[in-house]
């Protein structure tokens, strides 16, 4: 691991949320340190605590318990020029393109905007020039012929890259995107990938990438990492092709064998893990100990149960929180 | 083979302010007993009209301008055209002959009824009185479909998870035992482990009870593995058909190529994707000759100009494509064996 100052940092993050009487712990000692420059993609099923972990980095969500630092100091203490730094420095894109956008503005004004809020263009003129710069690094060219435009006149894809091109207007080093290309359709979903690859290359940006599809994860992460998530913890962080083609925790390894591939052969001659259920427990009743012991076709009576296990090396280069795989790792 | 349901140059059209949407275009093919069909496609292909023109159940913007849809799968019934049916007789065919299963499980129940009522709402609507035997008849299936029967027929949707409510919908459709049913979607906005148990469920009972199965996705990778053959649609036409493995190894259209290209998978070194350029075409006013031409890497005068024809290009294989001979085959030989 690089030794630099972490870019963010969440230590012993919790998270909950009221509704009526009931506490619902969404998020549970999240520890994720993010080195500058580095994709990490969240992925897990719907409750896995991964938009609300996306949205606490962009500071839209304060955690109810835990340290939150933006390089290196408590994001919960930064007051005035200094919070403002952080709020610039730190960006999101929404899942949905049809409704991030203002429809009644068009691409000119949506993107002029936050540069004359944060001060970064002195007149229209200048403004002008950024918005096409802008337009040409998300690759909507040529950018004249975009500039004028409203968002009913470009589709779900190009959408999604004003969306992008808008979190970029403030020069930001870290940007969350939640499920960006999920609503985007899949003969252009790998176009928009690759143009937030490049981006974050040449622009030198550190990704945090919320996705349910761990295909989208290992294809975009391919340098970076995979974290998955299961009822608000992290139980697997590692290398994303490690995770992604050795998967170590068996929460990790159900979700890859269940998925389908495109390819007919293959996916109808694959190896698939059966659980022991196949209900998602609420998490208004998280299981004791390990929280997937009773899906878990692995589990140890007595152990699983009982004690909640902690990320920890596994033979391979990734992380899991797994008493099973644990046992194997000291095993060697 | 004698098709079950058998689809000749079926248009349908909605009525846009600005002009008639051409969403289903002269498409033709046929189903088979027991097969399952996959129709793949990007939204506004036409897929979903499509499915809802086998069932007669198009919005009122909508309206088929041509073609004949041929039902002749009931035992001792004479063939007939679904599109000729009064709404009667489409009352019958519906859920008998033909039952359909929409893409929200969330919406498709009436929350203020409980499960049981639910199915026999259903029943007494397609001419089934006895009620004692429907009961018997969804318990059977709950069970088929791995859900817990006495609890999930006596319960409020509300009560069940998305999953549950994808699989008593599922249920519900197989009722009159039809021999056709249609799945829109099945899978979207369902987790992975959920997705995982609905494709099980479905190999299962498709096995047991031996309809026909004709399922729409965008999604490839269902289609790899639920489907014997593929249909891909574009621009409201039917581009590409044929066997699954010939369509995914073999494919004999440019958009085929497209689309597998473009979709990540889970092995092996990086994969190198590509989008296909572009976007869809205009159904108000569409190009002249082939639709795809614009966005085509193989694209000639001739493509511009000219509408290809959807023809055999292969055993059982056919495709709509002026220069299918010059599409690279993207697996040359099956891992293992032939196809059945």
């Amino acid at each position: 691991m690089p030794s630099e100052t972490p870019i963010f940092e969440l230590r012993g993050v919790h998270r909950s949320f009221k509704s009526g009487r009931q506490v619902i712990k969404v998020l549970q000692d999240v520890n994720l340190a993010l080195q500058p420059r580095e994709i990490l993609c969240l992925v897990g099923e719907s409750g896995c605590g991964k938009t609300t972990t996306g949205k606490i980095i962009a500071g839209m969500l304060p955690a109810s318990s835990g340290e939150v630092l933006f390089e290196g100091r408590a994001v919960a203490g930064l007051k005035g020029e200094d919070f403002n730094a952080y709020r610039k420095a730190v960006q999101i894109v929404h899942q949905d393109p049809y409704a991030s956008l203002n429809p009644t503005h068009n691409l000119y004004r949506t993107l002029s905007f936050p540069l004359f809020r944060h001060k970064l263009v002195k007149n229209n003129a200048e403004a002008r020039a950024r918005v096409l710069e802008l337009l040409e690094l998300v690759d909507l060219t040529p950018a004249t012929d975009f500039i004028e435009k409203y968002p009913h006149q470009l589709s779900g894809g190009q959408r999604q890259r004003v969306a992008v091109a808008r979190a970029l207007t403030v020069n930001p080093r870290l940007i969350v995107a939640d499920e960006p290309v999920s609503m985007v359709d899949v003969s252009i979903r790998v176009s928009l990938l690759n143009t937030l690859t490049r981006l974050q290359r040449q622009l030198g940006l550190t990704f945090v990438f919320i996705t349910h599809d761990l295909a989208v994860a290992r294809y975009f992460a391919w340098e970076g990492r995979i974290a998955v998530m299961y009822l608000g913890r992290v139980v697997e962080i590692g290398p994303a092709p490690e995770v992604t083609s050795n998967p170590q925790h068996p929460y990790t390894r159900a979700l890859i064998s269940s998925l389908p591939e495109p390819d007919p052969e293959l996916t109808r001659s694959k190896q698939r893990l059966e659980l022991r259920s196949q209900d998602i427990p609420s998490l208004l009743r998280i299981p004791s100990g390990c929280a997937f012991h009773p899906r878990c076709p692995f589990h140890v009576p007595g152990k699983c149960d009982v004690e909640r296990p902690q990320l920890a090396p596994t033979p391979g280069a990734s992380w899991a929180a797994c008493h099973v795989t644990e046992a194997a790792a000291v095993r060697g | 083979m004698q098709p079950v349901l058998s689809v000749r140059n079926l248009s349908v059209e909605y009525a846009a302010a600005r002009g008639k949407v051409k969403a289903v275009n002269n498409v033709s093919f046929d189903l088979f007993p027991a097969e399952t069909l996959a129709i793949i496609g990007e939204s506004g292909c036409g897929k979903t009209t499509l499915a809802l023109a086998l069932v007669r159940l198009l919005s009122r913007s909508a309206r088929i301008v041509s073609g004949e849809v041929t039902f002749s799968g009931a035992n001792g019934v004479m063939p007939f055209d679904i599109l000729t049916l009064n709404q009667r007789q489409l009352r019958a065919y519906r859920w008998r002959n033909c039952a359909m299963v929409f893409q929200s499980a969330l919406n498709a129940l009436n929350p203020v009824l409980k499960v049981k009522a639910q199915v026999q709402d259903t029943a007494r609507a397609h001419g089934e009185r006895d009620e004692k035997k429907i009961e018997a008849r969804a318990l059977q299936l709950f069970k088929a479909v791995r859900l817990d029967p006495d609890r999930v027929y006596n319960a409020y949707p509300h009560e069940l998870s998305g999953g549950m409510r994808q699989r008593v919908l599922l249920a519900l459709g197989l009722l009159l035992d039809p021999q056709i049913v249609i799945l829109d979607e099945p899978t979207t906005a369902l987790d992975v482990l959920t997705q995982r148990t609905i494709i099980e469920v479905l190999k299962r009972i498709k096995q047991e009870m031996g309809f026909a199965l004709v399922f729409i996705s965008h999604d490839l990778s269902m289609a790899a593995e639920l489907a014997d053959r593929i249909v891909t649609m574009y621009a409201g036409q039917i581009v590409e058909i044929g066997p699954v493995n010939d369509v995914f190894y073999r494919p004999k259209h440019p958009y085929t190529t497209g689309l597998m290209r473009a979709v990540p998978g889970l092995h092996g070194d990086k994969a190198d994707l590509i989008s296909i350029p572009g976007s869809p075409p205009d159904l108000i006013a569409p190009p002249p000759g082939c639709k795809f031409a614009p966005r085509c890497p193989y694209a000639t005068a001739i493509c511009t100009q000219q509408e290809p024809p959807l023809e055999a290009r292969a055993p059982n294989h056919a495709s709509a494509c002026h220069h299918w001979d010059q599409i690279p085959i993207l697996r040359a030989t099956e891992r293992n064996g032939s196809d059945a």
